[in-house]
């Protein structure tokens, strides 16, 4: 059971969100070529240890965060608001 | 064996006497007894057969980690299987039978399988895949389907009823700062420190009572054990008892099963009150006071009943005040049976005392004065026809021991020394380590708030114990509480170990005992007595080639019972380990995995339970929808109305009415369910032109449009109309299905990967109850709910227009002209909180045209007509080509999906592509589900599939819609089979147009 310290709303189980994917892909633009957007869909690395990941607080603020999760040990090292700008906020803020 | 209750002593309460049920005999016990204890002081010893050879198997323990006396509780919806009758309390008529034999386990004829006992070695049941060896005789899948039959029926254990569960169950959720597991005197000790320092405490135990090994123990045991309890009382941390840890998860995450009612007799059970709770309990920090079980020795025909634990013999005696011998044989290689042995003898029995060691020295050897004593003496071979009778010894040293003398005996208590219960903190993904000098596996430090204390750390002394949980609880005192360390001083000194194995509790080492092998003798010894595996199927496993211990365990299936290896375990990787030359650090340990104990079913579904089972959406229109008629359907979580039936009519009758009427006159349908987003801000346009494959851009103010949404890799996700509302603000639906992943898209989109669109996002699907007004009539029933008609003129109110219309009541709606159906038609929107108010005056007006409610299957069959597609098309593996919408995908623009639907497996001419279906004769019916096939191909995959079928009242005949290969071009009066071979078989039938009726859509406009 991953405890994710949800920025907005505090300690919750993981049950109250669901998992989106590797936080690390950067999206191409919509209109590059059908090769960028193969690799950012379809290739991903299989990472033992520290990843960066997005979840979505589904039943909570319904925020996407990006979360650095130790995938051996599900150890979590930080979270924050997926949003750049909301991030940033929240870091101006601490 | 002849076993009696004693005149006084033990925990029990002898006057409360207890009458119950064994295999239909009345027999008696007392409150405070197990059902165990009871049947020993009813002299029973019989107690159950074994899994595999149906041999007569006895009590074998006191506790969790009984392997012989597994039994049946109850009978009808209550029969509960394999149940230990070593923790089954008693209760009053309590019902138990014997399983696994027939007729009883006393007789039972199915013992005549252990004549041919080679044929179950290990990995017996693989080997039948492969013929009887030596010759292979019956390879092949045809005889073993037979014999296969025939050891189902002979190997097994109890059996679970097959009526539904009467008992309700109950998940909980509790937090805390400790959770101390296991309520020995460790635990008790570190529970009441750690509450006693303001910490919010949960002790959990399995027994009913607290104190351990104390609860056996007379005496000193006994005093510090009431002690323990009053400090505990004063504490205040919160005890469960039935309870059970069995797992331990991440981030402090325990899993607990509560007992409530399982001791209780039937009468006394609630409705109210569940029978199981399955807490989920989150703590700071985990102290493990989990104990430690005593191991078995492997020497011959160690199962027999009349041989148990020396502990379980001690429990008997003191905690259930029953003598379970008379001449009692106790065979130890270490201290801790010796004070059983003092105790047995002084409760009146005769003991003789075999150590397999050389010699002992110490306060020990004064606690056994006067009982005769043998070193270097093991048993080697139980005698007896059902119970033991009698005992062959061997003595000599480890490896080397020879036939001594037969003794007569009734009981043998067997120690071949300790297990510290490792499982919970195995669970943590740690493997433990062996401990030479204890000749036991104990727990490894672990890099989160988990800590063993007591004989769960490998600790055996009792004052030892309580020293530990003390010094942990301090520890969890200075991490949790920094600050509060002044107020409670170190209630006790640390004990000063004297030497190594005297820190432990021992003053003489363990001698590492796990089989007795005599050069010459040919003897039957169990390792794991649940799962009959002998020593033989261990070194034969060894010999067939498995050296991993994951390997053995999986083929000669040691310790997968349903105790999970407790007391076998060791016993088999010492073997294995001696097999294969090595020592026992380095065979390692099977993975220990929840749970620890058996959990129900039941508890793990709680009360997610029929109509519970997941949750249920219903419409701000249901009542009302109920109140007309309806007969409702599930659609996704949604219960939405499936058709309302005249009086008479049949559901096909019924959807055939109400389609024809929407077609003729006006129809009224509840579409509360779509989902609806409000989509606002300054770059809400930009989003929609992104998200969508057509242009968005450029949709007026009061306009709504269709569109199509695709996934980031090409395929569609979902459809749907916008609306626009003002500049900056859009009312979207998707379908009833989507409407929850589109959201969820829709945000990351925003939050993740175009922070900078200025948009918010609002579901808005429970605010907004929508009914569809579709027909010729349409507008004429719309008209009449408001003050005035003109504002929907075709004039004032195109196809695909949006406006804000206040109907009669001053009732505030937002309508768009849009259809579904294929009629001239109208989606009417209103606050939920005026849902019926609209329907009662559309439903008044529609009346006057004859019109009609209409449900799902109307809703189904005017749509396939149109070729409309819903989720039965939309399955996620579509492209907005296949689905016939192609044209909706702007060529100008950038979308999101975009670049992958031009992979060239997506262009593909042969895709399976969206096509309408007749019957070649068409008064036949086909069924959605089935495959299309060429005629001449009825075979494998087919062509095509067929998503949706119904009659279709505008055709006069059977239609349906599906994908087939090249869709339906230059296929026109060419037969094809729809192929359906466990329903409805083989039907022809011809390929046409999506679009059945209307193709050019006239029927909308004007």
């Amino acid at each position: 059971m991953i405890r994710i310290n949800c920025p907005f709303c505090g300690e919750r189980d993981h049950s109250e969100f669901s998992y989106g994917g590797d936080a690390s892909i950067e999206y191409p633009a919509l209109d590059a070529p059908p090769e960028q957007w193969h690799d950012a869909v379809f290739m991903r690395e299989n990472i033992r240890g520290m990843q960066s990941e997005t979840w979505h607080h589904a039943s909570g603020c319904r925020m996407w965060l990006v979360v650095e999760r130790d995938t051996l040990t599900h150890e979590i090292q930080a979270v924050r608001p997926a949003h750049p700008a909301i991030a940033q906020a929240l870091e101006d803020e601490a | 064996m002849s076993a009696k209750r004693l005149a006084q002593g033990g925990r029990i309460d002898r006057s409360q006497p207890i009458s119950f049920k064994w295999d239909g005999m009345t027999l008696q016990g007392f409150q405070g007894d197990t059902l165990a204890s009871a049947l020993l002081a009813n002299n029973e010893h019989v107690l159950g057969r074994s899994f595999k050879y149906h041999r007569p198997r006895g009590i074998m323990s006191a506790g969790v980690e009984e392997s012989g006396a597994l039994v049946t509780i109850g009978s009808g919806a209550r029969r509960d299987p394999n149940v230990k009758a070593t923790l089954q309390e008693l209760y009053p008529d309590l019902e138990a039978f014997g399983q696994n034999a027939w007729p009883n386990v006393r007789r039972d004829v199915g013992a005549l399988s252990g004549l041919f006992g080679r044929f179950f070695a290990a990995g017996f049941y693989y080997k039948t895949f492969m013929g009887l060896p030596p010759f292979e005789w019956g390879k092949g899948t045809g005889l073993w389907m037979q014999y296969e039959k025939i050891i189902r029926k002979a190997a097994g254990m109890g059996t679970a009823s097959r009526e539904p569960d009467p008992d309700v169950y109950d998940h909980a959720h509790a937090f805390c700062d400790v959770l101390v597991v296991g309520g020995g005197v460790a635990g008790m000790a570190a529970a009441a420190t750690a509450a006693q320092a303001g910490l919010d405490v949960i002790l959990v135990e399995q027994d009913h009572e607290l104190g351990g090994d104390t609860l056996s123990q007379t005496g000193a045991g006994a005093a510090q054990r009431s002690e323990l309890l009053s400090t505990l009382a004063a504490s205040g941390a919160k005890v469960m008892c039935r309870t059970t840890a069995f797992g331990l998860y991440d981030y402090g995450t325990a899993g607990l099963l509560e007992r409530v009612t399982d001791h209780l007799p039937l009468q006394a059970l609630s409705s109210h009150t569940p029978r199981q709770r399955f807490w989920t309990v989150r703590a700071q920090h985990t102290l493990l006071a989990t104990g430690a079980l005593e191991r078995h020795i492997a020497f011959g025909n160690n199962d027999k009943p009349g041989i148990m634990t020396a502990a379980a013999g001690r429990s008997y005696l003191n905690r259930y005040g029953v003598l379970p011998g008379e001449k009692v044989v106790v065979a130890t290689n270490n201290d801790s049976a010796y004070q059983v042995a003092a105790d047995l003898q002084q409760a009146g029995a005769e003991v003789t005392l075999l150590d397999a060691r050389a010699a002992v020295s110490g306060a020990v050897c004064d606690a056994v004065a006067g009982i005769e004593t043998r070193m270097g003496c093991v048993p080697m071979q139980a005698k007896g026809q059902h119970a033991l009778q009698g005992l062959q010894l061997a003595s000599g040293t480890p490896g080397n021991w020879t036939a001594g003398d037969t003794t007569i005996a009734d009981l043998l208590l067997v120690s071949g020394g300790w297990s510290p219960v490792v499982n919970l903190i195995s669970h943590r993904g740690v493997r433990p380590v062996w401990n030479a000098e204890l000749a036991c596996f104990v727990a490894p430090a672990v890099n989160e708030p988990v800590d063993m204390v007591g004989a769960a750390a490998g600790i055996w002394d009792t004052a030892a114990c309580i020293d530990s949980g003390l010094r942990a609880a301090e520890a969890v005192i200075q991490r949790l509480r920094p600050t509060s360390t002044q107020q409670s001083a170190p209630s006790t000194e640390p004990v000063t170990p004297q030497s190594p194995a005297h820190e432990h509790g021992w003053e003489n080492p363990i001698l590492p005992l796990y089989e007795v092998k005599v050069a010459g003798k040919k003897l039957k010894c169990f390792v794991d007595p649940q799962h009959d595996v002998t020593t033989d199927d261990i070194r034969l496993a060894h010999q067939e080639g498995f050296v991993s211990v994951e390997h053995l365990k999986r083929y000669t299936t040691l310790g997968m019972a349903t105790d999970g290896g407790k007391m076998g375990n060791i016993i088999g990787l010492a073997l294995m380990a001696e097999a294969l030359g090595k020592d026992i650090p380095e065979v390692g340990t099977t993975t220990f995995r929840p749970p620890y104990t058996p959990v129900s079913i039941g508890a793990l579904k709680g009360r997610n339970v029929d109509e519970h089972f997941r949750c249920l959406r219903r419409t701000a229109l249901h009542e009302w929808n109920l109140r007309h008629g309806a007969t409702m359907a599930p659609a996704g979580l949604w219960e939405r109305p499936w058709y309302f039936a005249r009086a008479g009519e049949t559901i096909k009758e019924a959807y055939e009415r109400e389609a024809a009427t929407v077609r003729q006159t006006v129809g009224l349908c509840d579409v509360t369910s779509l989902g609806k987003i409000a989509i606002q801000g300054p770059d809400a346009t930009e989003l929609l032109n992104r998200v969508y494959t057509n242009p968005f851009a450029k949709l007026p103010i009061g306009k709504a449009r269709y569109g199509i949404m695709l996934r980031d890799d090409g395929f569609v996700m979902d459809d749907g109309t916008t609306w626009r509302l003002s500049e900056t603000d859009y009312f979207m639906t998707t379908t009833t299905a989507h409407a929850a992943k589109v959201m969820v898209f829709l945000e990351e989109l925003l939050q993740t990967r175009w922070p900078e669109l200025k948009v918010t996002l609002t579901s808005v699907s429970e605010q907004w109850a929508g009914c569809a007004v579709a027909g010729p009539k349409s507008r004429e029933t719309l008209a009449a709910c408001m003050a005035d008609p003109e504002q929907i003129s075709d004039a004032n109110f195109p196809f695909m227009g949006v406006r804000d219309i206040t109907l009669h009541g001053g009732i505030p709606a937002r309508i768009a002209r849009i259809s579904f159906s294929g009629e001239r038609a109208f989606e009417a929107y209103v606050p939920s909180d005026y849902a019926e108010q609209m329907m009662d005056q559309l439903w008044q007006a529609a009346q006057r045209f004859d019109g009609c409610l209409y449900g799902l299957e109307a809703l189904g069959a005017l749509r396939i007509e149109k070729g409309h597609v819903t989720g039965a098309e939309l399955d996620g593996r579509v492209s907005i080509d296949d689905a016939g919408l192609g044209m909706m995908a702007s060529p100008k623009k950038a979308f999101i999906g975009s670049a992958l639907r031009q992979r060239p497996e997506l262009l593909r001419a042969d895709r399976p592509q969206l096509v309408g279906i007749f019957p070649k004769n068409r008064a036949e019916t086909f069924n959605a589900g089935s495959i299309l096939c060429h005629a001449d191909k009825i075979e494998g995959l087919g062509a095509g599939w067929v998503t949706a079928v119904t009659y279709s009242p505008a055709l006069g005949h059977w239609i349906g819609l599906g994908f087939f290969e090249g869709g339906h071009q230059g296929q026109e009066g060419k037969t094809f089979i729809s192929a359906d071979p466990v329903r409805k078989g083989n039907v022809e039938v011809e390929l046409v147009s999506p679009h059945m009726y209307d193709a050019s859509g006239e029927r909308m406009r004007g």
